[in-house]
């Protein structure tokens, strides 16, 4: 008998709920599901307070501090404190609940955290050349047949394929 | 009618609101589908466990059908719909540096959330390492300006950039990714498991 903590939903229901959330989002809002928009917003939200004169200075985050409202009164700020929550109530109906640093029984938990930060450092960088993650330009991008999210998600996929064999002692 | 808010038939006020509980949904789907694991997630790239492939595609397809539909009983006006425009190099430049932050890091920033949810502390470093790599795209933008504007189309669709119609283009993607299902289960049965 399997494990209650490894019985996961069905990956072509939990695919067709996802669609089928994403479409009613686009509904509702016209826009489709985001992330990495939510750290941006948290990194101008950050900058406003230690020095507004550097983020009106900023060419880049600048532009997303118009407007005059607080920078985490944003959607995707709201939506990824939902994901928070709504990963928590699944993980606390299967048992899932544990504070842990989940890695291969080959590497050390020190190493996966470096990683794991590395891995986001680059993520943070490239969906900012992107103009969105996996949610917002290859997911939700691609759903509203949008160019770019394919190209997006073409070369997240593939690249990942081709870096697969040097990164594989960290995973198998 | 729809999409309702930008069309003004749900008040703008309520944005907030709808944001969070969409955002409940999406957590507790990733969560219940395996995404709060990076071994499962990551498995994709090695052929032991191919859940992202089939979860992502499969919600590709459901939301892309249901636009369409909805679009052609004029439930929603598909021109009112956002999508990112197309940068052709920094979309490419973006996916690749991305593709590489995949499979160091094990999430993109939606599963790290998710993960972050149920107490994975990976994914607490994952999120401190986004927040670090977007101030230095920020810090660093004067230098790749040039890059992130360049080869610029415009809201452009892909298939009119295929020069194919919509709904043909949706077909073919259908028929791609029933393609991937059984590639994919193939490949699985003959890959070594790996215990996660």
């Amino acid at each position: 008998m399997k494990e209650r903590s490894k019985t996961y939903l069905n990956p072509y229901l939990g695919g067709f709920l996802l669609g089928m959330l994403l479409l009613a989002t686009f509904y509702v809002t016209g826009r489709g599901l985001g992330a990495s928009g939510a750290i941006k917003n948290t990194v101008v939200a950050t900058m406003s307070e230690l020095s507004p004169q550097h983020l009106q200075e900023s060419e880049y985050l600048g532009r997303f501090s118009e407007g005059g409202q607080h920078p985490l009164q944003t959607w995707l700020v709201y939506e990824v404190l939902g994901v928070m929550v709504g990963a928590f109530l699944s993980g606390a109906l299967a048992e899932r609940l544990k504070w842990k640093v989940e890695h291969s029984p080959k590497i050390t938990s020190r190493k996966r955290i470096l990683f794991a930060m590395a891995g986001g450092l680059l993520f943070g960088i490239g969906s900012q050349f992107a103009r969105g993650c996996t949610s917002g330009a290859a997911l939700s991008g691609s759903a509203a047949l949008g160019l770019s999210g394919y190209i997006t998600m073409l070369s997240i996929f593939g690249s990942a394929y081709l870096f697969a064999w040097f990164f594989r002692k960290l995973w198998i | 009618m729809g999409p309702l808010i930008p069309s003004g038939y749900i008040d703008p006020g309520w944005s907030f609101v709808i944001a969070f509980i969409v955002g409940i949904f999406f957590g507790f789907i990733l969560e219940s589908s395996g995404f709060s694991s990076s071994r499962k997630i990551i498995g994709l790239f090695y052929g032991y466990d191919f859940t992202v492939l089939k979860v992502f595609f499969t919600a590709t397809i459901t939301a892309m059908v249901g636009l369409l539909y909805f679009n052609y009983l004029e439930w929603i006006d598909l021109s009112l719909v956002y999508f990112p425009p197309t940068f052709v190099y920094s979309s490419i430049v973006g996916g690749v540096i991305m593709g590489l932050g995949f499979i160091m890091g094990g999430y993109c920033p939606g599963t790290g959330a998710c993960a972050l949810g149920i107490g994975k502390l990976d994914a607490l470093f994952f999120v401190i390492g986004l927040y670090l790599g977007i101030f230095l795209f920020s810090e660093a933008f004067p230098l790749v300006e040039k890059l992130y504007t360049s080869k610029a189309l415009g809201d452009v669709r892909v298939n009119e950039a295929l020069g194919i119609s919509s709904g043909l283009f949706a077909f073919l993607f259908i028929i791609a990714a029933l393609a991937a299902f059984v590639l994919a289960s193939w490949i699985q049965k003959r890959v070594k498991p790996v215990d996660y």
